[in-house]
């Protein structure tokens, strides 16, 4: 008796072929959602399907690619964060200063030194949410408008429109060209720091008490994980991955503006929301995100070539944002579906 | 057994919280191979000492002696080390990750490991389900599991490392009497590889059927320790209590002309239930049993409009009603006090006295939506005068009283709709022997007043003791129904399985 309801449990939760497509987080269907989105571009503008169109989403993802993964670690672990771009734009922005103003140039070394300042940045959060436990969110607002304020008061306000030619040199730099549509080299470093952030996030313990956090606090707590640790942790490494993002953003765009990025966060935080990292924290994988901005850049592109005006751009992508979200939340009540109960009477 | 080593010996523990004494000078013991049952009513300071063992507390006095190494205080993880293993009453588990990446995780940690492989983890979790013989899916994620399977996984997880004292903190709250057993089964096998067992409960049934030893705490005081064969139902009861509380079989008066006050006609709702149909009158009180996954709670739900029916009628004093939310329910004089009374009947960080008005809100706000700080607090005096519910300010937050007291508040907060209806989801799970008495008459209390009462539980000597009919449902369908002295203990066990 006891052992068939065992096996019949163990048969309902056995999650079936086709369920198995969805992934985890959902990313079985996220894909599909594109592949849909291609074949509609293929019947309403069949011309626009060209290799340049797949560079130009790449070029355009980038930058947000960039963003979303540090944004990712901290909403896998149940926070929210809206100080990323002010992280990315200060440490953009300052290392090109200090180049500019010391005459030093480089290619490589500027990125580094980018997430090196961005990481310092991060220890501000890292501060307040693991030693003064304050809400992530309200945390973040605090030392967005902080180190915006502190950059535009101390480190310049004027737009530099030249890089120092080694560094602007990356930024005209090309690895190969899909049609008519140059791939920088910077998609090299971002692909690594995709890479990167899934090996922490699958292969480490770090990682696993990321999850553990995220999903449940107080039980990380007694199963050993020093959350603060993590947490610490945690925002550190947002803040390297954003001050990354920052140069990215910098070397693509050949210039640096203290006032660039910030009020980018919406489109970043739902690129990672629709690639399945909900707000509730403890789910979201870095092939989700990056299929998350995939689909975002999509449909920007996708615009663009359908010829329809700017203006409307906003408008559909606030409409995407809201339908993926929502895809997302309705299929994750899944979890709280009842199950069957009722037994069929044979006639 | 006796010359089992002592797995552990605690001795003179106390502890105090800003001068209130929570265990005054208290000794246990536990053998390897041996199952203690600690027992104690809410507030006892069973789980100060479950704290203290674990290395979450630092104790005032008292040594704590594992495996021969003694000490005066614990980390967590110095417990762990020496084999201490907690699964506490909410399981502590991850819902987000796999049944195998949670079996996993404690050893992992207290490993100090840097790195992960899921292989191993598999590896791991396979091989502790494989030797208690339990079948689980490694890769569900645990929150789509039953409560039940739940449980096991937070077993599974403490054996995964090398456990010598295992707590059990109310392991059977959320279970049937049927998962209980498998969970006994387990217990069993535990104990012969040599694993000291420390039962937390307050149920006194099973404190009997699983025990080999007894230590009872009250106030902070052990006050009874001995082999469990020296104990009785009532020695016990009396030992937890410090006075007898009796479980006997006393129904309220049947009044003498009563109109029907819930028919439920056909009631049918997809995937849950069909065919359901049964009524209540005025001053009756009915039990709806089944076991977990039965479809019981679903019924109860779908009257209240928390489940959409796709069939069938209800009819309350007579009057068909669709009822589609709360709104509706109130207005119909139907009032639901839900089983999770923690996520969903009590505002924890709420004051008292919120709670209790948080259903009748629109009786004491004045016109222009100002709150009735007046009628409010005197509702609330009522209350708490009405159903002895201990407090100390109103104004104090609903999380500052045991669990019998937050389960008198949501019934509070109910009862003060003034409900011709009342249903009830395990009114007493979490509650201790001596709340659950004072429920019990208060429901006959009410009864007698007129009010029809439909009590949805699975606990038989509950169910028994005030029940003036039992009905059954199994896999969704109503399966039969007890009335007057057919219904015993021992043929409502045997309806349920059968």
């Amino acid at each position: 008796m006891t052992a068939d309801v065992h096996a019949e449990r163990a048969a309902t939760s056995r999650r079936p072929g086709l369920a198995a497509l969805r992934g985890r987080n959902n990313e079985g269907v996220l894909a599909g959602v594109i592949l849909l989105l291609l074949l509609v571009m293929l019947v309403v503008e069949p011309s626009a399907l060209t290799w340049g169109f797949a560079g130009d989403i790449i070029r355009s993802g980038l930058v947000t690619l960039a963003l979303a993964l540090g944004l990712l670690l901290i909403i896998i672990s149940g926070g929210m964060d809206v100080s990323f771009t002010a992280i990315a734009v200060f440490s953009g922005y300052a290392t090109v200063r200090l180049m500019t103003d010391l005459g030093i140039d480089g290619r490589v070394w500027p990125f580094l030194l980018a997430a090196a300042i961005g990481c310092a940045l991060g220890s501000l959060n890292a501060v307040l949410v693991a030693r003064y436990r304050m809400e992530t969110l309200i945390a973040s607002l605090g030392t967005q408008v902080i180190i915006r304020g502190f950059l535009l008061a101390f480190v310049g306000s004027t737009y530099l429109a030249t890089l120092p030619p080694q560094l602007d040199s990356v930024g005209t730099t090309t690895i190969f060209r899909l049609g008519s549509s140059p791939v920088n080299i910077v998609v090299v470093p971002v692909a690594l720091a995709c890479v990167a952030l899934a090996l922490i996030l699958r292969r480490t313990m770090f990682g696993r008490g990321v999850y553990a956090v995220g999903g449940d606090k107080e039980s990380a707590r007694r199963v050993g994980f020093h959350v603060a640790r993590v947490q610490t942790g945690i925002y550190l490494l947002a803040g390297l991955f954003a001050g990354f993002a920052g140069m990215v953003h910098v070397v693509l765009s050949r210039h640096a503006s203290p006032f660039d990025l910030v009020g980018m966060e919406l489109n970043v935080i739902a690129a990672v929301v629709i690639g399945g990292a909900l707000d509730r924290g403890g789910r979201g994988s870095v092939h989700g995100t990056v299929l998350g901005v995939l689909l975002v850049s999509l449909v920007q592109n996708s615009l663009v070539r359908l010829g329809i005006s700017s203006y409307w751009h906003v408008l559909v992508i606030g409409l995407v944002i809201l339908v993926g979200v929502a895809i997302q939340a309705r299929s994750n009540a899944r979890g709280a579906k009842r199950p069957r109960i009722l037994e069929e009477v044979t006639p | 057994m006796s010359e089992r080593p002592f797995a552990l010996r605690a001795s003179g523990v106390t502890k105090s919280y800003g001068g209130v004494r929570a265990l005054a000078g208290v000794d246990v013991h536990v053998r390897a191979g041996e199952v203690l049952c600690l027992a104690g009513a809410n507030g006892s300071g069973k789980s100060t000492l479950i704290k203290i063992i674990s290395g979450v507390e630092n104790p005032d006095h008292g040594t704590i002696e594992l495996g021969g190494t003694s000490a005066q205080r614990l980390t967590v993880k110095e417990a762990v080390d020496r084999g201490v293993q907690v699964i506490f009453q909410d399981m502590s588990l991850f819902p987000n990750l796999t049944v195998a990446e949670n079996i996993a995780m404690s050893a992992r940690v207290s490993s100090n490991a840097r790195w992960i492989s899921e292989r191993k983890e598999r590896a791991l979790a396979r091989s502790v389900v494989e030797r208690l013989g339990l079948r689980l899916d490694l890769d569900a994620e645990v929150q789509d599991l039953p409560v039940a399977d739940r449980q096991l996984v937070a077993i599974c997880r403490a054996l995964a490392l090398d456990v010598k004292v295992l707590f059990m903190d109310e392991p059977t709250t959320a279970l049937t009497w049927h998962e209980v057993e498998t969970l006994f089964r387990v217990v069993a096998q535990l104990k012969e590889q040599g694993v000291a067992i420390v039962f937390v409960s307050h149920k006194t049934d099973e404190v009997l059927d699983i025990s080999d030893r007894i230590t009872v705490l009250r106030n902070g005081e052990v006050v009874a320790d001995g082999p469990t064969a020296e104990f009785d139902h009532a020695s016990l009861v009396e030992a937890l209590l410090g006075y007898s509380a009796t479980e006997d079989r006393v129904l309220s008066q049947a009044l003498a002309a009563a109109a029907p006050a819930l028919e439920v006609e056909g009631l049918a709702a997809t995937d849950l239930f069909a065919d359901v149909s049964f009524s209540l009158v005025q001053g009756e009180v009915v039990g709806l049993t089944g076991l977990l996954g039965s479809g019981r709670s679903e019924v109860a739900e779908a009257i209240f409009g928390k489940v959409p029916t796709t069939g069938g009628r209800v009819r309350v004093a007579g009057r068909e009603v669709s009822i589609e939310g709360i709104d509706d329910a109130l207005r119909a004089g139907v009032a639901y006090v839900p089983s999770d009374r923690l996520t969903q009947g009590v505002f924890l960080d709420q004051s008292i006295a919120t709670n209790l008005v948080s259903a009748t809100i629109g009786t004491v706000t004045r016109r222009g939506g100002v709150l009735d700080e007046s009628a409010m607090a005197a509702q609330v005096d009522d209350a708490v005068r009405d159903l002895a519910i201990k407090i100390g300010e109103p104004t104090d937050p609903a999380r500052s009283l045991s669990g019998g007291n937050q389960q008198k508040v949501v019934l509070g907060k109910w009862l003060a709709t003034d409900p011709g209806v009342l249903i009830l989801n395990g009114p007493t799970v979490g509650v201790d022997a001596g709340s659950k008495a004072a429920i019990m008459e208060i429901l006959r209390r009410k009864a007698s007043a007129g009010m029809a009462i439909l009590l949805i539980s699975d606990d038989v000597p509950e169910l028994v003791s005030i029940c003036h009919r039992v009905l059954f449902i199994r896999r969704g369908r109503m399966s039969g129904e007890l009335a007057g002295d057919e219904i015993t203990e021992s043929n409502v066990r045997e309806r349920l399985v059968t």
